[in-house]
């Protein structure tokens, strides 16, 4: 379709649907280029709406980072919601990139991000639209190269068809090996069959038709045969050595959407190891940006957006080196415009109180900590030491420094977990609560928010099972007999949501029929609650002869291959099985900063590291050969 | 602390946004543009700003109005430096006409609102004879009772004077000046329906303000 053919159309239809914002584009600081100055043409999708897509930062680094280059011109797509979807089904509208409103299928790679599981339905509604065949097998010359990123993308395997290519782990670089591949390719454009070969020499690229799992009779995986020369026997994450200058000419959108702020990441990684956290193992190891350089795109962003808000990201912001120094140059440079800014992921500790009231302005809302268990014995299993007298003191200080609504979160379903850790959730909101109430009477309020914890790949967990429907519910519904009366509130997950979740977490390429045929009953939009339709899931397992409880209830066996094993993210296996064995006796871990534990990260990125020394690595340096010893220690 | 009038035009990148998001983006243009913009009293300050009236969504606007309070007195404020701030600070969708700056105890702007000017184009070739009987009839008519959000109220009053003319390519466009004060709003829409013409087949833009002196 031509542009001006859909442009008209989008006229007629765009009075007759919600928030037609979302569809039009032309906000402040998009980028726009003219089609024909530029060689290759990429467009950048989030697999939702508008509203969710928008603030999503990975996306926001690549646009800058390929409209930065004279010869790439990047573009965003985003799903329709439903009315809107309709409307384009009804007047032929095929998907369009928002600057240029051009067709998806004219560009010449389509980027998806995919930095949770339950956009999987999405990405195939979004290819229908689009009118891309939504199997890499079925799509030819003339078709957009298409590729996934982002945290789910460590489990590619669930919609390995889908896609032709992955990008694993960070994007900042590889983007760019991908686009100058890519070209190099369209000089003389073979077959895809060729490009897909070349992008595989690619460190980080997984081609996943190069790949062919074979299963046992009990439905594990025997082995992974690999089908190509250029495909590597395991394909390993690619990493930054040096986080580049974050983007500060956000994009503004005209209308409101989940987040409208300024989001700056002031380190990648986490040390802290929490046995449950799929970020924590995946994003090691641990840099930081500098405090000047962070102040500095403060001011830049603030000057080139205008919002009201903003945001310093991390895994754990308490553990950011120069954390009080940072808050304190933020705060001052934002003092006098009524300005929000947001610190989230603080310890449990005094010194975060200290750390928020510095940064409280005008606006006041709760104060957030995530204890994630009740009991040290679950506290222990899932690595995150806090005692509970700390988080009552914490507590105490935050109701009395003048917050009245304190939020903890936790998580129902860790490994062994019985329902006397689930009524300890209970007793201890109360005592949390009652502290308010010590302080401040009846304006104390507390709100718990529960969800259900689902084992990730590349976890210490990712052996476990996932609670099943009835010890879900029976969890739930203690905490909702107990967790009423004035100043409570509790907010939980939806259990067959979060087995959902669990399935295509942790499943293996089979999986990838079910998705489709779920898809083709109706199922988009799963991470919606008033979209999430259970019963066509269970239709659709049920077509294959597959049964969920496989992927979800299952406990691994310990040297079952996974079907995520070739995919590397630098921690090995073996690590994540100490880890696991020592979660089973209680045994906590310290922050890695004090002292490595070998995950694994250090020597597989060793030259890296050599080759871009400075003191922005925070994991502890550890000379070459000493790390035998140490796996000896902890073993 | 001033106040200050901006005239501007609300172009297409903003057509599709309705009028809190419209507040917004004048709240972040104004930050850009380091306008002290002044705050209310209280525990949640807001941005002192006002706007004229409100433009339902998918309009264009031409002389729209705004009213903005400064934290700054004449001497370190005027004017001329409002509007360069403005002119300065890009801000797709809006073009500023003019500052002007108005005694602090005049009336709010709405309240000098009394009809809103628009012109309104249908997108599809129309007959104009046709349509210019059905308009005829339409204005001979003494009531016009419509139900708009489970209300009944007559259009006829709200209508103030209705001009058709023709475009090239059997296209056609009306003027219309419709009341606009505070309960009698005349939408173009409505007129619109009751000539039997689909209301979203239709570009619209608010062009003017006829207002008190």
């Amino acid at each position: 379709m031509d542009k001006r053919t859909l442009v008209s159309r989008l006229e007629r239809i765009l009075p007759t649907v919600e928030k037609p914002g979302r569809y039009v584009g032309g906000e402040l600081n998009q980028v726009y280029k003219d089609w024909d100055s530029v060689k290759t043409h990429v467009a950048l999708a989030f697999p939702d709406i508008y509203d969710i897509g928008v603030p999503n930062l990975g996306l926001t680094i690549l646009y800058h980072l390929l409209n930065e280059r004279q010869d790439v011109l990047a573009e965003r797509v985003y799903l329709p919601w439903v009315d809107m979807e309709n409307a384009m089904r009804q007047n032929g509208i095929p998907l369009y990139a928002l600057e240029s409103k051009t067709p998806v299928s004219e560009f010449d790679i389509l980027g998806i991000t995919l930095p949770y599981e339950t956009l999987y339905t999405n990405v195939l509604n979004l290819l229908d639209l689009a009118r891309i065949p939504l199997h890499s097998s079925q799509r030819t010359i003339r078709d957009p190269l298409v590729i996934a990123g982002g945290h789910a993308v460590f489990n590619p395997e669930p919609i390995a068809p889908f896609f032709d290519a992955f990008a694993i782990g960070e994007g900042e670089e590889i983007i760019h090996d991908i686009v100058n591949t890519y070209q190099a390719w369209k000089e003389h454009p073979t077959s895809r069959q060729d490009l897909l070969a070349e992008l595989a020499r690619i460190e980080g690229i997984y081609v996943p038709s190069f790949y062919e799992p074979e299963y046992k009779e009990d439905g594990t995986i025997r082995t992974i045969h690999r089908l190509h020369p250029n495909a590597p026997a395991q394909v390993q994450k690619r990493l930054v050595a040096h986080l580049p200058k974050p983007p500060t000419r956000f994009i503004v959108p005209s209308i409101s959407v989940v987040h409208n702020r300024v989001s700056i990441e002031i380190m990648r990684g986490c040390t802290r190891g929490c046995r449950f956290c799929h970020a924590g193992m995946v994003t090691r190891p641990v840099r930081e940006r500098n405090v000047d350089e962070i102040v500095s795109a403060v001011r830049e962003a603030l000057e080139a957006t205008g919002f009201e808000e903003v945001a310093l990201l991390s895994l754990s912001s308490s553990d950011y080196t120069h954390i009080l120094d940072l808050v304190s140059r933020v705060a001052a440079e934002t003092s006098d415009h009524y300005l929000t800014i947001s610190l989230p992921s603080l310890r449990i500790e005094s010194f975060s109180v200290m750390l928020m009231e510095k940064l409280r302005g005008s606006r006041q809302g709760g104060f957030t900590l995530a204890p994630e268990a009740a009991t040290e014995r679950m506290r222990n299993m899932i690595n995150k030491p806090i005692s509970t007298q700390q988080l009552l003191d914490t507590a105490r200080e935050i109701y009395a420094r003048g917050w009245t609504t304190i939020k903890l979160y936790f998580m129902i379903g860790h490994p062994s977990e019985t329902i006397e850790d689930v009524q300890a959730i209970a007793d201890l909101c109360k005592a949390v609560l009652a502290e308010g109430k010590k302080v401040i009477g009846k304006r104390a309020t507390l709100h718990a928010g529960v969800s259900t914890f689902v084992p990730k790949p590349h976890t210490p967990f990712q052996w476990v099972a996932c609670d099943t429907l009835d010890q879900i519910e029976s969890k739930q519904a203690l905490l909702k007999r107990e967790l009423r009366g004035p100043g409570l509130k509790l907010t939980w997950n939806n259990p067959y949501e979060t087995l959902m979740e669990a399935w295509l977490s942790r499943g293996d390429r089979r999986l990838a029929k079910v998705i489709e045929t779920a898809w083709q009953l109706g199922a988009k939009f799963d991470a919606w609650q008033d979209q999430f339709n259970y019963a066509v899931w269970q239709q659709a397992f049920a077509m294959h002869g597959i049964d969920p409880a496989f992927y979800t209830h299952r406990q691994r066996s310990e040297d079952e291959i996974f079907p995520w094993d070739h995919i590397f993210s630098g921690v090995r296996k073996a690590y994540l099985l100490s880890e696991y064995h020592a979660s089973l006796i209680e045994k906590t871990q310290n922050d890695c900063r004090q002292g490595c534990f070998a995950c694994g990260i250090l020597p597989k990125y060793a030259d890296i590291r050599r080759n871009n020394p400075g003191s922005h690595w925070k994991c502890p340096e550890v000379p070459r050969r000493p790390i035998k010893v140490n796996i000896e220690q902890t073993a | 602390m001033q106040r200050f009038r901006i005239q501007y035009n609300k172009d297409a990148p903003l057509q599709y946004i309705g009028n809190l998001d419209l507040h917004k983006v004048w709240e972040r243009y104004l930050r850009r543009a380091r306008v002290p913009v002044a705050y209310t009293q209280g525990f949640h300050p807001q941005p002192k700003i006002q706007q004229a009236a409100p433009l339902p969504l998918g309009f264009l606007s031409q002389n729209d109005l705004i009213d903005v309070w400064v934290e700054a007195d004449e001497n370190e404020f005027k004017e001329d430096d409002f509007f360069i701030h403005l002119q300065t600070t890009h801000q797709p969708g809006i073009e500023i006409l003019s500052v002007k700056a108005v005694a602090l105890n005049s009336p709010s702007l709405p309240t000098l609102i009394l009809s809103s000017l628009y012109r309104v184009i249908p997108l599809d070739p129309l007959n104009l004879p046709e349509v210019q009987n059905r308009l005829k009839e339409l204005l001979e008519r003494n009531t016009i009772i419509r139900t708009r959000r489970n209300k009944t109220y007559d259009l006829r009053p709200l209508i103030e004077n209705i001009l058709l003319r023709s475009l090239p390519d059997n296209c056609l466009e009306f003027q219309m000046q419709l009341s606009a004060r505070e309960g009698a709003t005349g939408r173009p829409e409505e007129i619109l329906i009751e000539l039997r013409l689909d209301p979203h087949a239709a570009r619209y833009v608010r062009t003017g303000f006829i207002m008190k002196e």
